[in-house]
C-alpha cells in the first residue's frame, strides 16, 4: 500500500502547474481521490468537518440500487425463459440476465464517466461523483433488449445536453438519467414502445409461446384488464415484464429504506410521490368512467416506474425542489401528473414525464416558498416597528 | 416564571478533550499581542510607536474612523514589534511585560448618577469598549447607537467548549457589576441565556435585574445569536448588543476598582492536550507557555477559541480578545486509502451515512481534515436540520454568491454571524466555506449600508 503511495506521489508533480501532463491533471485527481482520501485541511472556520462527502453520498445510492439491478437481472432472464416456454435452474436464469444487463452498465459508465472526465479536463475542475449514480441508473430504467449503440447516443445526450452544458453536477435543471431515458423514447418511438422490447430475445421472435404477449400490466392495465390478486402480487414482487430496474417493489423498497435511514434520499419528496398517485387514483377511481379508472389505485404504486421514479428519480437532489414545503408539494404534484398521464393522458407510462415536467417547475415551487419567506420576515419587521 | 425555549435544530459534536474542571497554573507568557484582526468593522491606527513603553490599560491603537474607540495594552511594558501582513494590514501589536504591572488608575463614575454619556466616555477611554458587539454584523458596537436589548449567553454548547460556569466561578459580584452597568446601556432588556439542563453557576443564578431565559437541546443552543432569534430578532434597523460573560466580569471589575484587568480564565481542550485543563490568562497572553501541556510531535493545530470557529494560532501564536478557550487538535494532512468507502467508526457524521449515530455517546479525536473535495451545492436540506431559526440558509448564500443586497437583507443576514452558521459549514457535502461566504456577505452589507 506504501508503494502504491509512494508511486502517486512520484507521477504527481507532473500533473502539476508546469508539469508535463497538467493538460491531464482533473483526470489525475480524480483517480487520485478514488484511491485516496485528500490530505487537504480546512484553513479557517469550521476545523473539523463532518466525514461525509459526495463520494460518500453517491456511493450510498449505488448501493441502494444493487437490489433493484440484482433482482432486474434475475428478472430479464426468467422473463426470457418464461417467453419460450423454458425451466432452467435459478442461477441459469441468473446468467442469463446478468450478461444481458453488464453490457448496458458498462456502456452508460464508460461514455458518461468518458464525458465527465473530458468536460472536468475542459473546465480545470475536479471530476464530480454525480455521475456514479446517473450511470447506474440508465441501465436500470432501460428495456432489457435496448441496442448498445442507444444507450450509448441516450448517456452521451443526458451528459452533454442534460448537464455539462449547464456547468455540471449541482447546476443542471434535469434529471439526466431521465433524459436519458426520455431521449430513447422520443428519438426511437417505434423502437422503445410495444410489448416486445421488455423481453431479451422477444424481438426475434423465436420459439414463443403461444399465447405469450409480453405486456407489460401498464398496457393491460391500459387495455382495461382487471387483475387477479396473483397478478397484483407480481408486480409487487416483480415478475413482469418491464425496464430492467423498475420492475420489483420489493427491491426498490429495499433501496428506499437505505436512503431514508443514511437521510440521503428525501423522506418528503417519496411520501408526497405516493401521496398524489393514490389520492388521483382514488379519485379517478370515484370517477369511474372507464376500466382504468376503476383501477385500484394501490395498483399505479406498484406499476410501471412508479416506485422506481418516486424514490431514485424524483429524489435527485439538484433536479428536485431545495425547500422542505416545495418539497412536498412537488412530490405530490408528480404522483398526481404520474397517474393522470397514465389513465387519460395517451401515455402508457407518466412517471418519467411527471418527473422531467416537475423538475422544471421545481425552481419556481422554490421561488414561491422562498417569497413566503421573506415576505413572513418583512410582517415580523413590520410588526416591531409598529410595537416600537 | 422563568421562560424555557427548546432548540430542537442543532448538532452536538463529542470530541475527546473536554476540560477537567480544575484551575492550574501555567508559566508567564513572555509576550502579549492585541490583534486588530479579532475586531470586525475597525480599521487600526496606531498611537504609539516600536519601543514606546505602555502601562496597563494604555491605549495602542484606536480606530481610524471612529477615533473614540481605543483598544489598550493588556498588561504594562514596551511595545516591541507591530507584525504587519500583506498590503502592510497590522496583524499584531505585541507588548513585552515590564517587571512591574503598572496600570492606569481610573476615576470611576458613580453608576447611580452618572449619565448614559458618561459611562461611555468612561468605557471607550479605558478600553473595555470593543467587549460590545453589535449586532448585526457581529462588529466593535456603535457607541452613539442605543441596543433595543443587550444578549448575554451563559452557556457555551460548541464542542469541547469552556464551561461558562466554572468561568464566572467566584465573581458573582464583578458579574452583578457588570451587568448594572449593561442594564443603563439599553433602551430595553439585558437578556441572560442559561442551558435548561442543570443549574448554572450563582454567578449566573443570582443575577439581578436581567431577564433569564433557558434553552434546551443540542449545539448552537448556546449561542447568542439563537437566544437574540428566538426573543427579540433583529429587524432592519434595529441594533441588539452582546457581550460574553467574561467580559462583562471584566467590566463590573474596572467599576469596582478602576483598573482595566483583563485576565480571565481559559480552557485549554482537545484531543492533543495531555490534561485539558483551566488556566487563568490574561487576554492576549503568547500561547507558547501552554506547550509542555500538549502532545509534541504528533503535529498539532492550535485554535483560540472553539474547533468550529475559532482562528488558528500556532504554538506561538496569541490568545484571542474574544475566545475564552484554546483548542489543540490532530492536523489532518494526510491521505487514507479508499477512506469514502470504508466503515470508519472512528469518525463523525451528522448523516447516516457512517455508523456515529448508533454510538451517541462516544467522544472522537477528529482531525482538521477536510473529509473530501469542494463541490457545488448538491444536496437539500442539510443546512436546515442545524439551525434553529427561521433562515433559509442556502438561499442567504446564494444571495451573498450573486452580491444581491436587497436578498441578502429579505433573507435575513442581519441576524446571523459566522458562528451561527458554523454548523452549516462543519455538515457540507461539497465542503463549502459557509463562514468566510457569510462574512464577504456581511462586509458587502456594511459597504452598503454604511
Amino acid at each position: 500500500m506504501k508503494a502504491l503511495r509512494s508511486f502517486i506521489d512520484g507521477i504527481k508533480p507532473k500533473f502539476e502547474k508546469g508539469g508535463k501532463y497538467h493538460f491531464l491533471h482533473s483526470t489525475f485527481d480524480a483517480f487520485e481521490t478514488f484511491l485516496y482520501v485528500p490530505d487537504t485541511v480546512t484553513t479557517k472556520g469550521a476545523h473539523v468537518r463532518d466525514a461525509i462527502d459526495l463520494k460518500r453520498t453517491m456511493s450510498v445510492v449505488v448501493m441502494a440500487l444493487v437490489p433493484a439491478l440484482l433482482f432486474g437481472m434475475w428478472n430479464v432472464g426468467f422473463q426470457h425463459f418464461l417467453s419460450i416456454g423454458t425451466q432452467v435452474s435459478f442461477w441459469e436464469v441468473f446468467w442469463f440476465g446478468f450478461f444481458k444487463v453488464l453490457p448496458i452498465v458498462v456502456v452508460s459508465y464508460v461514455v458518461g464517466l468518458g464525458i465527465e472526465f473530458v468536460a472536468a479536463q475542459i473546465r480545470g475542475h475536479e471530476v464530480n461523483e454525480g455521475f456514479l449514480v446517473t450511470g447506474m441508473l440508465i441501465p436500470l430504467v432501460m428495456p432489457a433488449d435496448v441496442p448498445l449503440w442507444m444507450v450509448t447516443l441516450a448517456t452521451a445526450f443526458a451528459v452533454i445536453i442534460g448537464k455539462e452544458v449547464f456547468g455540471g453536477t449541482g447546476m443542471n435543471v434535469f434529471n439526466p438519467a431521465l433524459l436519458a431515458r426520455a431521449f430513447v423514447f422520443f428519438a426511437y418511438p417505434s423502437y422503445i414502445s410495444g410489448d416486445k422490447i421488455w423481453i431479451a430475445g422477444l424481438n426475434k421472435g423465436e420459439g414463443i409461446v403461444d399465447g405469450f404477449s409480453g405486456a407489460t400490466p401498464l398496457a393491460k392495465a391500459a387495455a382495461g384488464e382487471r387483475f387477479s390478486s396473483m397478478q397484483v402480487w407480481d408486480m409487487f414482487a416483480g415478475f413482469i415484464p418491464g425496464s430492467i430496474g423498475e420492475t420489483s417493489t420489493i427491491a426498490i423498497l429495499l433501496g428506499a429504506a437505505l436512503l431514508i435511514i443514511t437521510g440521503v434520499g428525501s423522506w418528503r419528496i417519496m411520501v408526497s410521490v405516493v401521496a398524489g398517485g393514490l389520492c388521483t387514483g382514488l379519485l379517478f377511481n370515484a370517477v369511474g368512467a372507464n376500466a382504468y379508472m376503476q383501477l385500484p389505485a394501490y395498483c399505479h404504486l406498484i406499476m410501471g416506474g412508479f416506485a422506481f421514479g418516486a424514490v431514485f428519480m424524483a429524489t435527485d437532489p439538484v433536479s428536485a425542489a431545495q425547500t422542505n414545503t416545495a418539497k412536498w408539494i412537488y412530490g405530490f404534484l408528480i404522483g398526481v401528473l404520474a397517474v393522470i398521464i397514465r389513465v387519460v393522458g395517451g401515455f402508457p407510462e407518466g412517471m418519467m414525464l411527471a418527473i422531467l415536467f416537475m423538475n422544471a417547475f421545481a425552481p419556481l415551487i422554490d421561488y414561491c416558498v422562498v417569497q413566503s419567506h421573506i415576505s413572513r420576515r418583512l410582517k415580523r419587521a413590520a410588526a416591531a416597528q409598529k410595537a416600537a | 416564571m422563568v421562560q424555557t425555549v427548546n432548540v430542537k435544530k442543532g448538532l452536538n459534536i463529542k470530541l475527546q478533550g473536554l476540560a477537567e474542571k480544575v484551575l492550574s497554573k501555567c508559566s508567564t507568557p513572555e509576550s502579549y499581542a492585541v490583534k486588530p484582526t479579532d475586531f470586525y468593522g475597525i480599521t487600526p491606527k496606531m498611537l504609539v510607536d516600536e519601543g514606546g513603553s505602555v502601562k496597563a490599560g494604555a491605549p495602542l491603537f484606536c480606530d481610524k474612523n471612529r477615533p473614540e474607540i481605543v483598544f489598550v495594552s493588556p498588561v504594562a511594558g514596551t511595545l516591541t514589534a507591530i507584525n504587519r501582513g500583506e498590503r502592510r494590514k497590522i496583524l499584531e501589536v505585541v507588548v513585552t511585560p515590564a517587571e512591574e504591572n503598572d496600570a492606569i488608575r481610573h476615576v470611576v463614575p458613580d453608576l447611580t448618577s452618572a449619565s448614559r454619556e458618561e459611562l461611555v466616555k468612561f468605557m471607550l477611554q479605558s478600553g473595555v469598549w470593543p467587549f460590545f458587539k453589535q449586532r448585526p454584523y457581529n462588529i466593535v458596537a456603535n457607541p452613539k447607537a442605543t441596543p433595543k436589548a443587550i444578549f448575554i449567553s451563559g452557556f457555551d454548547s460548541a464542542p469541547i467548549a469552556a464551561d461558562a460556569d466554572f468561568l464566572v466561578n467566584g465573581e458573582a459580584a464583578n458579574f452583578q457589576k457588570g451587568l448594572d452597568v449593561l442594564k443603563k446601556l439599553t433602551s430595553g432588556k439585558v437578556h441572560l441565556g442559561l442551558c435548561a439542563d442543570y443549574p448554572a453557576n450563582n454567578a449566573f443564578e443570582r443575577a439581578k435585574g436581567v431577564e433569564i431565559t433557558r434553552y434546551k437541546g443540542p449545539h448552537p443552543a448556546g449561542n447568542v445569536g439563537v437566544h437574540i432569534h428566538k426573543l427579540d430578532p433583529v429587524n432592519k434597523g434595529e441594533i441588539v448588543w452582546t457581550m460574553n460573560p467574561q467580559h462583562v466580569v471584566i467590566l463590573g471589575r474596572l467599576f469596582e476598582t478602576g483598573i482595566y484587568d483583563p485576565s480571565k480564565v481559559v480552557a485549554l481542550v482537545g484531543a492533543e492536550v495531555k490534561k485539558p485543563r483551566y488556566y487563568r490568562m490574561i487576554a492576549g497572553a503568547k500561547l507558547s507557555g501552554l506547550s509542555e501541556f500538549t502532545y509534541t510531535g504528533k503535529n498539532p493545530r492550535v485554535i483560540s477559541g472553539n474547533v468550529l470557529t475559532g482562528t488558528k494560532v500556532g504554538i506561538d501564536g496569541y490568545l484571542g480578545f474574544y475566545d475564552n478557550e484554546v483548542a489543540v487538535i490532530t492536523e489532518g494532512n494526510h491521505h487514507e486509502m479508499l477512506g469514502w468507502a470504508m466503515p470508519r467508526f472512528n469518525k463523525f457524521s451528522m448523516s447516516h451515512t457512517y455508523f456515529s449515530w448508533l454510538f451517541p455517546d462516544k467522544r472522537y479525536n477528529l482531525d482538521t481534515n477536510l473529509n473530501g473535495g469542494r463541490r457545488a451545492f448538491v444536496l437539500s436540506g442539510e443546512y436546515g436540520k442545524v439551525l434553529p431559526m427561521d433562515i433559509l440558509p442556502v438561499y442567504l448564500l446564494k444571495a451573498i454568491l450573486a452580491n444581491d443586497i436587497d436578498k441578502m437583507e429579505q433573507l435575513g443576514i442581519y441576524e446571523v454571524v459566522e458562528e451561527d452558521l458554523a454548523l452549516c459549514e462543519f455538515v457540507c457535502t461539497s465542503k463549502i466555506d459557509v463562514q468566510e461566504i457569510l462574512r464577504t456577505g456581511i462586509n458587502a452589507m456594511i459597504a452598503e449600508m454604511g
